[in-house]
């Protein structure tokens, strides 16, 4: 039998397999909107596939009571184990008016949800990065002892949003853990076009915080490098930034067509390192993935996607009028 | 009452409010050790401490997307831009962030913060320290744009933006700051964000304008007095959303109405202001509406010739007020 590689970061047998269902449910729900979306249902797509383990290996590493997650639009892994649930996600991609993210408002993929603490998001990249640094100075201010997450691309790192955050919290220690999922790509173009430094995390050092690269296909090895940032947040030693490497599976978006920029043998590669299979190849060596389990989770998971996709679709729009609302405060 | 000048006006708000809340606090490029460039936040440092006081890293983004985050958390962050003319680069926090936070959200997240900025001319500021930057911002609902001409005005308005729910852009005009001066109660009041002023009552000619330019219409109303032409001057206040129905009040006292600002012409809150007239009012016209502003050069040049040609003033007013009249 292989190592076991989660007791010693303190996970149990429970904690991973929720872990690895948290993932296949993130999976489902972006494979079913894709459905969706080539049946003409629902207008648009922008995935998660190749990044869940870096997603929900980094959110089960937060305390999901009150630290803050200030997510990009691929992070489907990261609202689900903040509490957002498959029927959200769903009304969302039918743009109904139930939608928490944003009453039907918002495309799919522009998450929000103030009671999990997931802050809202708009579609200029890095936005966020600074707004999470202002949500971990306000904590500082009112000596909460909170983290502030916020993850993007590897390509966003290039903004300045994302410079001028990352010095802003640097410079006053501020309990922020940036994590860059860098899946290879930004649409088309690669990632040596993007960065003139090595690793993402080589940025790190300008601004006065450690800088880890790690396996964004390894939950474990994310978790890992999260929790030690939580940590430091939380005893006053400010942020931290982290690469997690892994790969962009699907297109961009559903209107965008990968085969004009890369190639299917590369694609095929990586899919081999996929975690949705690597973990559940792990899961099953230490027996915590049986075959009973499996069936019975997947079956589980096919009835929520199956349920919440039959109440979104049936579920109202907004009336049209409105729009004209929550300009300002009423 | 007390005396106080335009930006001791800006100071006392900010101070009240910061004893009245916790939640209120200050952050931007000097405004702490040094209390601002300008001195508006003079003695908070010593009073509030560093952590209310925030001395930040020279980057506009960060000051109002930092300034969002905190908001969005609950905090009422005042964020200064040193000069309006540096909003630049946070103009996508303020318009793709700060300004959609609410409507993107459905009601569930807000961004209760105010942005100050020193905006205007005649300070040999020239290209970059002269300008008038509202236009910007006057198409984005979301938004409120205050611009007020007073010490009054400032210290009620002021408290008024860092108490509203929603994002304020705070333009104090940085010539109005030691040149104006006025009473100004020493207790608490709040003006209402939204509603324009009328500075001065008259029957003759409408003059609608804002800021430092209130001033030269007040001052070239008293000299138009003296020859029998008597001014109504309606003080915007609130540039963005405008005050409709004053507007159209104002308008209908007289039929004759010239509209000043010290802005280019060209696509300014003045523009728009002529459109809600044209759009409500065009039967209670006796003359057409006259944009009197600055010329559609990209900004006040620092020769004082040239910048005094740019500049409004209240010679450049009077005449405009008189032609009016008289047509």
């Amino acid at each position: 039998m292989a190592e076991n590689r989660h007791k010693s970061l303190g996970l149990s047998d429970e904690q991973v397999l929720d872990m690895f269902r948290t993932m296949m449910l993130a999976r489902k729900i972006d494979e079913r909107m894709w459905l969706l979306n080539r049946a003409g249902k629902v207008p648009f797509v922008i995935s998660c596939q190749g990044q869940e383990a870096a997603q929900v290996g980094a959110s089960y590493a937060l305390d999901r009571e009150k630290d803050y997650a200030l997510p990009y639009y691929r992070d489907m892994g990261v609202v689900l184990s903040f509490g957002m649930t498959v029927k959200d996600l769903m009304l969302s991609g039918f743009a109904k008016a139930e939608d928490p993210n944003s009453g039907g408002r918002q495309m799919p993929g522009h998450f929000g949800q103030k009671k999990n603490r997931i802050v809202t998001g708009s579609s200029p990249v890095t936005t966020q990065v600074p707004h999470a640094v202002g949500i971990a100075l306000a904590g500082k201010m009112e000596k909460k002892d909170f983290v502030s997450f916020v993850t993007f691309g590897e390509g966003s790192s290039n903004q300045g949003d994302f410079h001028e955050g990352a010095n802003f919290a640097g410079v006053h220690k501020l309990p922020v853990i940036f994590m860059v999922e860098n899946n290879k790509y930004a649409i088309s173009v690669p990632v040596q076009k993007q960065l003139a430094c090595e690793k993402v995390s080589d940025r790190a050092v300008g601004y006065g915080m450690p800088g880890y690269t790690v396996d964004g296909n390894d939950p474990l090895a994310v978790y890992e490098a999260v929790k030690e940032a939580a940590d430091r947040g939380r005893n006053g030693d400010g942020p931290t930034l982290i690469e997690a490497v892994s790969y962009r599976l699907t297109p961009h978006s559903s209107d965008d067509d990968d085969r004009t920029y890369r190639e299917r043998d590369e694609v095929d590669e990586a899919k081999k390192k996929d975690s949705i299979v690597t973990f559940a190849n792990y899961l099953r060596e230490q027996n915590i993935l049986t075959e009973e389990k499996e069936t019975e989770m997947n079956e589980e998971l096919n009835k929520l996607v199956n349920e919440a996709t039959d109440y979104a679709e049936n579920a109202a729009y907004a009336e049209a009028e409105s729009a004209l609302h929550y300009v300002y405060e009423e | 009452m007390a005396v106080i000048s335009y930006i001791q006006a800006v100071t006392q708000a900010l101070k009240e409010e910061m004893e009245r809340d916790e939640k209120v606090f200050v952050l931007g490029e000097d405004v702490g050790k040094r209390g601002g460039v300008f001195r508006a936040t003079d003695g908070l440092y010593d009073q509030f401490g560093e952590d209310r006081v925030l001395d930040t890293p020279l980057a506009e983004s960060a000051i109002a997307g930092v300034g969002i985050g905190a908001a969005m958390y609950g905090m009422r962050p005042v964020a200064e831009m040193q000069f309006a003319d540096f909003i630049m680069p946070a103009v996508n926090q303020i318009i793709s962030e700060a300004a959609k936070t609410r409507y993107r959200s459905n009601n569930d997240w807000n961004v209760p913060m105010t942005i100050r900025a020193p905006y205007g001319g005649g300070v040999h500021g020239a290209l970059y320290h002269s300008q008038s930057v509202e236009a910007v911002f006057a198409n984005q609902p979301g938004l409120k744009i205050v611009m007020p001409s007073t010490p009054y005005d400032v210290k009620g308005l002021l408290k008024a933006s860092i108490r509203d729910n929603d994002p304020v852009l705070f333009f104090e005009h940085k010539r109005a700051y030691r040149l104006i001066k006025g009473e100004v109660p020493e207790e608490d009041y709040t003006l209402p964000l939204g509603k324009a002023d009328v500075k001065r009552e008259g029957s003759d000619i409408t003059v609608i304008t804002y800021g430092l330019c209130v001033h030269f219409a007040l001052q070239a109303a008293e000299k138009l007095a003296e020859e029998g032409i008597d001014a109504h001057i309606l003080d915007l206040r609130t540039v963005y959303p405008l005050d409709q129905e004053a507007i159209i009040e104002a308008v209908s006292k007289t039929g004759k109405v010239l509209l000043i600002t010290e802005d280019n012409k060209e696509g300014g809150i003045i523009s728009e202001v002529s459109a809600v007239i044209s759009e409500n009012c065009l039967f209670d016209l006796d003359a057409p509406v006259k944009r009197l502003a600055g010329p559609d050069v990209p900004s006040m040049p620092y020769a004082p010739t040239m910048e005094k040609y740019f500049m409004m003033n209240p010679d450049k007013v009077e005449k405009a007020m008189r032609d009016l009249a008289e047509f």
